[in-house]
C-alpha cells in the first residue's frame, strides 16, 4: 500500500477554504504536543494563544489594532504574490510610511491644523511606494531579483529610521532618547469608540478589503494582475505589459505598507522610535498566504495572526513563555497552509501495491 | 507450429478519473509487421502505447509477448524484452554530444569507445547519417530523430514504437525515415507507428488499427481502404471537404511585411533575417518550414510581443504598425495565434469567459471606464462556443478542462469571430482532431473570403497546399520568395525546407539550392 498524489480535474474549493482552517487547527494542536513534551502547559499555552484573545472582551481593542495594519500591509502584497512577484520588504515600506508622515507632521509644526493629517496619511503612502519604487527600478531594468533587493532595503530603513529619530528629527525634549517627539493631539487619528484606543485606521482596515476584492475581480487591472500571475505568456500576448506589471505590483505593495506605517503612527503609537518597526510586515506574508492571496481572506487571516499577537503576550505572563513563542506558531501556520497548497489541485489515493515483475 | 504474434494484446482497459481511455483493447502485431496505431487525439493511442512501454499498468486485459504472457513493470523491464521507442518529443541534451547523449540513455554502462563503434555500425547497417561527435544544439531536427532512433536500434528491439514520427520531418527526410523502417521490418522487427497522416500509413504500413474513444473500431488494411474511409473510421462520422467560393478574386494588398529582422532571443533562439512578404485581401499565405527555422519568433513580431526595431517593417493598409504594441496592433485589426496553446494562446486554469477576455476585451466592448465587463464576455464566449461548436459545458468551464482540439477551436473562434482585417496562426490544427481541423479549415476560408488577410505558419505542408493560396519557407529565420500553391513543386519545397541542414553528401546542394532560390 502507498499513497499516490492524483491531479483533481478542478481545483477544489473545498480544499481552498479548508486548508487554511486546518491549518490553524494543526498549528494549535502541534503546538500542545511539542508544549507538553518540554514540560511546558501545552493546553495552556495553546489557549492563552489562541483563545483567549477571543474569549476575554477586554482583549478585542487589542485584536483589532494589531489586525489593522497586518491586513493593509497583506492585501498589497496579496496583489503582488498573485502576479508573482514577491515583496519580502513590507517591512522596510512600512518603516518609511510611518517617517514620511513623521516628516510631514514635522514640518507642519506643533500647531497644525487636523486637515495635515490628510497629507501626512498620503505621505506614507507615497513614502512606502517609493521605496518599493527602488527595487521595482532594479527589476525592470536589470533583472535584479526583488526578494532579495526589497528584503536588503528593508535593513536600510532601519539604518534611515536610526538617523533621523536620533539625529534631525530627535524630540528635543525627549532626554536624548532616540525617538521623535509625540503628536500633537489634533495630529492623531480619531478613536472610534471612546475610551478604546480603536482608531480609524481600524477601519480603513475593514473597509478596504471590499475595494480590493472589487477591483481584483471586476477591473481590467484585476485581470492583468491574475494573467500575469497564472500564464506570463499569455499575458504578452493579451497585451498586458509586464514590466508595468512589476511597477504596479510594488508600487502598491509598498504603498499598502507604507499607509499601514502612517496609520499605526498617527492612530497608536503617536511617536518614532527604533521600535518601530515590529514584524508586522513580515507576519503580512503569512497573512496574505493564509488569506488565499483573497481581500477577503486577508481580513480574516489579518485577525488570526492578530490574535496570536495577543496572545503571545497573554501566555508570556500567564504560563511565561518568551513572547517569540507567537512567532513560532506563526511560523507553523505558514507551513502548513504552504504544505497543504498541493490539496486544491491534487487529491491523496491510497494504491494497493501489486505484483510487479516482468 | 505457427509462430505466435510478437505482441497480442487482449481486453486492454485503462480508466483515469472521468474518462475510460482504454477500452477492451484487443489486437495483434506480427513478427516484421508495420502496425499503424490510429486515432485522433484522446482516442487512447498515447494511454496504449505507454501501457506497452510499461509507463503504465493496464486496469484490465493481457499482454503477450512472443506466445507469453507478461507484466511490463517499467521501461526497463520493457526495453529488457526488446520493446524500443521513440518518442514523439526528443529528451536530448541541448549542449552535449550525440554519443554523450546516447551514452546517457543507456542501461548498461559500455565505455565510450565500444559505444561509438556500435552506433557506427548500427548507423551503417541502417544508412543513418550522424556525426557522434556533434553538438545536439547544431543538429535539425530530423538529425536529433535520428539519433533516438539510434538509441532505440543499439538495443535490438524486436518491436519498434514510433510516436508520430514525421510531423517534424521535412518530405525528403520523411522517405528516408520510411526506407530505414522498411528495413528494419524486413529484418523481422515490428513496428508500431503511430501516426494520423493517413497517406504515410498507406504508403508504410501492413495493418492499422484504428481506436476512437478508447475502443478499438477496427484492424484493416490501409492498401485496401482509402484515406477518406479511414479518416471517417477514426472520426466516426464524415469528413466535410474545404468549400471555397467560387470565382475567387483578390483585393489590393492588406499586409506588408519588409526587412524585418529580430535579433534572436537567448542561445538557442533563432534570429530572423530581413523577412518579407505581402498578403492581399482575401489570400491565404502560408509558412512552411520545419520546427525551429524562426516560426515562432515570426509570430511574436507580427502579434507585437517582441518589439521591431523598423518602423517600416510591419504595415496594415499602409498604416505602419510595426512599433505598436500587441494590444494596439489588435486595435489596429491584426489578430493573431500562437502555436502553444496553453499558457501563451489561453490561461489553463481560467474560464473560458476570462479567455475571451484575454484578447478580445478591447474589440468586442468588454471594458468600459477600466472595469470589465463580465456579462459581454460571457456572451461573447458562449458566442464563440455555438459558432465553433467547442465541446464544453458552457463559458464558465475552464480552458484546461477542455481537449487540446476543443480549446484550439475555441482559441480560433475567439480570434476569428473579431472578424481581424489581418490574421496571423501559427499550426493552427496542431494535436487536433481531423473533424475539428476540418472546421478550423473552413473557418480560415471562409473568414479569407471576408476580405481579411491570413498568414498561416505550419510545419505540417499538407495543411498548408490544401489551404494557401501563395507559400513561402522559412529556413533559419529566413525566408523564400513566394510561390503560388496551384502547381507548386513539393519536391523544391521540401528542399528549401531542407535549407542548410542538408541531407548527407547531397547536403552541400541542398543549402546551394536553397540559397539559390532565394537569390532570385
Amino acid at each position: 500500500m502507498r499513497l499516490k498524489l492524483e491531479k483533481r480535474p478542478a481545483p477544489s474549493t473545498f480544499m481552498l477554504i479548508a486548508t487554511p482552517i486546518a491549518s490553524v487547527l494543526l498549528t494549535m494542536l502541534i503546538g500542545v504536543i511539542v508544549f507538553d513534551a518540554i514540560g511546558i502547559a501545552g493546553e495552556r499555552a495553546v489557549i492563552d494563544i489562541f483563545l483567549t484573545p477571543i474569549l476575554a472582551s477586554y482583549k478585542w481593542q487589542d485584536v483589532a489594532v494589531k489586525a489593522a495594519p497586518l491586513i493593509i500591509i497583506a492585501l498589497g502584497l496579496s496583489i503582488g504574490n498573485r502576479a508573482q512577484i514577491w515583496n519580502i520588504g513590507a517591512e522596510g515600506q512600512y518603516v518609511l510610511g510611518a517617517l514620511a508622515a513623521a516628516g510631514v507632521g514635522i514640518a507642519a509644526g506643533p500647531d497644525a491644523s487636523s486637515l495635515t493629517l490628510i497629507p501626512m496619511i498620503l505621505a506614507g503612502i507615497l513614502g512606502g511606494a517609493a521605496w518599493a519604487a527602488i527595487p521595482a527600478f532594479l527589476k525592470t531594468r536589470w533583472d535584479v531579483n526583488e526578494i532579495l533587493s526589497s528584503l536588503m532595503l528593508t535593513y536600510v530603513s532601519f539604518q534611515v529610521l536610526g538617523y533621523l529619530v536620533g539625529g534631525p528629527w530627535q524630540d528635543p525634549n525627549g532626554r536624548n532618547f532616540p525617538a521623535t517627539a509625540p503628536l500633537p493631539e489634533q495630529l492623531t487619528l480619531p478613536i472610534l469608540f471612546q475610551g478604546t484606543t480603536v482608531h480609524l485606521g481600524v477601519a480603513i482596515a475593514l473597509i478596504l478589503p471590499f475595494v480590493f476584492w472589487l477591483v481584483m475581480s471586476r477591473s481590467v487591472f484585476g485581470f492583468q494582475i491574475r494573467v500575469v500571475g497564472s500564464a506570463p505568456h499569455a499575458a504578452r500576448h493579451g497585451g498586458f505589459d509586464a514590466k508595468q506589471t512589476i511597477w504596479a505590483a510594488l508600487l502598491i505593495g509598498g504603498g499598502m505598507a507604507g499607509l499601514a506605517g502612517a496609520l499605526e503612527f498617527t492612530g497608536s503609537l503617536k511617536a518614532v522610535n527604533l521600535g518601530f518597526p515590529s514584524g508586522y510586515g513580515f507576519t503580512a506574508i503569512i497573512v496574505a498566504f493564509l488569506g488565499r492571496l483573497h481581500p477577503i481572506g486577508c481580513l480574516i487571516a489579518g485577525f488570526v495572526l492578530a490574535v496570536t499577537y495577543v496572545g503571545g503576550q497573554v501566555a508570556q505572563t500567564t504560563v511565561h513563555i518568551p513572547n517569540a513563542t507567537a512567532g513560532i506558531f506563526q511560523a507553523m501556520m505558514l507551513f502548513f497552509i504552504l504544505a497543504s497548497d498541493i490539496l486544491i489541485r491534487y487529491r491523496v489515493r491510497i494504491v494497493k501495491a501489486k505484483g510487479a515483475h516482468a | 507450429m505457427q509462430t505466435p504474434p510478437r505482441l497480442d494484446l487482449s481486453g486492454i482497459a485503462k480508466r483515469f478519473p472521468g474518462v475510460l481511455a482504454n477500452d477492451n483493447v484487443s489486437f495483434a502485431v506480427q513478427p516484421g509487421e508495420i502496425h499503424a496505431l490510429l486515432g485522433e487525439n484522446g482516442a487512447g493511442k498515447s494511454t496504449l502505447v505507454k501501457m506497452i512501454y510499461g509507463i503504465m499498468q493496464p486496469d484490465a486485459g493481457t499482454i503477450t509477448w512472443n506466445g507469453q504472457r507478461v507484466t511490463i513493470a517499467n521501461p526497463k523491464a520493457a526495453r529488457k524484452l526488446g520493446i524500443g521507442m521513440v518518442f514523439q518529443h526528443f529528451s536530448l541534451f541541448e549542449a552535449m554530444t550525440v554519443l554523450e547523449n546516447i551514452a546517457l540513455g543507456m542501461d548498461a554502462n559500455i565505455p565510450a569507445r565500444d559505444l561509438e563503434a556500435k552506433i557506427i555500425a548500427v548507423m551503417q547497417q541502417y544508412g543513418l547519417k550522424l556525426e557522434p561527435h556533434r553538438i545536439v544544439s547544431t543538429l535539425s531536427v530530423g538529425e536529433r530523430q535520428r539519433i533516438e532512433i539510434v538509441r532505440a536500434l543499439l538495443l535490438n528491439p524486436n518491436l519498434l514504437i514510433m510516436d508520430e514520427p514525421t510531423s517534424v520531418l521535412t518530405p525528403q527526410e520523411v522517405e528516408q525515415l520510411f526506407i530505414v523502417l522498411r528495413q528494419l521490418a524486413k529484418e523481422g522487427c515490428s513496428i508500431l507507428y503511430i501516426s494520423h497522416k493517413l497517406h504515410e500509413i498507406k504508403a508504410l504500413c501492413d495493418t492499422a488499427t484504428i481506436l476512437r474513444g478508447g475502443k478499438l473500431v477496427d484492424t484493416c488494411d490501409p492498401a485496401v481502404e482509402t484515406s477518406r474511409s479511414m479518416a471517417e473510421k477514426m472520426i466516426g462520422g464524415s469528413l466535410k471537404d474545404i468549400t471555397r467560393g467560387e470565382g475567387r478574386a483578390l483585393g489590393s494588398v492588406k499586409l506588408t511585411v519588409q526587412g524585418l529582422s529580430v535579433p534572436k532571443d537567448g542561445p538557442f533562439g533563432i534570429a530572423l533575417k530581413d523577412i518579407g512578404f505581402a498578403v492581399k485581401a482575401g489570400e491565404i499565405f502560408g509558412i512552411a518550414g520545419v520546427a525551429g527555422n524562426g516560426q515562432n519568433a515570426l509570430l511574436l513580431a507580427l502579434s507585437g510581443e517582441t518589439p521591431s526595431a523598423n518602423p517600416d517593417a510591419i504595415q496594415i493598409d499602409g498604416k505602419r504598425v510595426a512599433q505598436l504594441t500587441a494590444k494596439q496592433r489588435r486595435l489596429s485589426g491584426m489578430a493573431s495565434v500562437p502555436e502553444e496553446r496553453n499558457g501563451h494562446a489561453a490561461v489553463p486554469d481560467f474560464s473560458l469567459s476570462d479567455n475571451a477576455i484575454l484578447t478580445a476585451r478591447d474589440r468586442m466592448g468588454m471594458v468600459s471606464g477600466g472595469m470589465v465587463n463580465a456579462r459581454t464576455a460571457k456572451t461573447y464566449a458562449g458566442e464563440v462556443i455555438a459558432a465553433f461548436s467547442v465541446k464544453a459545458t458552457g463559458p464558465a468551464a475552464m480552458a484546461d478542462s477542455l481537449s487540446g482540439g476543443n480549446l484550439q477551436k475555441f482559441i480560433m473562434g475567439r480570434e476569428i469571430m473579431q472578424k481581424p482585417q489581418v490574421l496571423v496562426v501559427s499550426q493552427p490544427t496542431w494535436g487536433v482532431d481531423a473533424g475539428a481541423a476540418a472546421a478550423i479549415h473552413q473557418a480560415l476560408v471562409d473568414l479569407a473570403a471576408t476580405g481579411s488577410a491570413i498568414v498561416v505558419i505550419s510545419q505540417d505542408l499538407d495543411e498548408l497546399l490544401s489551404l494557401c493560396d501563395t507559400l513561402a519557407v522559412i529556413n533559419e529565420g529566413k525566408l523564400s520568395k513566394p510561390i503560388p500553391v496551384p502547381g507548386a513543386n513539393i519536391e523544391e519545397i521540401g528542399l528549401l525546407m531542407g535549407g542548410i541542414h542538408g541531407e548527407n553528401q547531397m547536403g552541400e546542394n541542398h543549402g546551394e539550392t536553397a540559397e539559390l532560390a532565394h537569390a532570385s
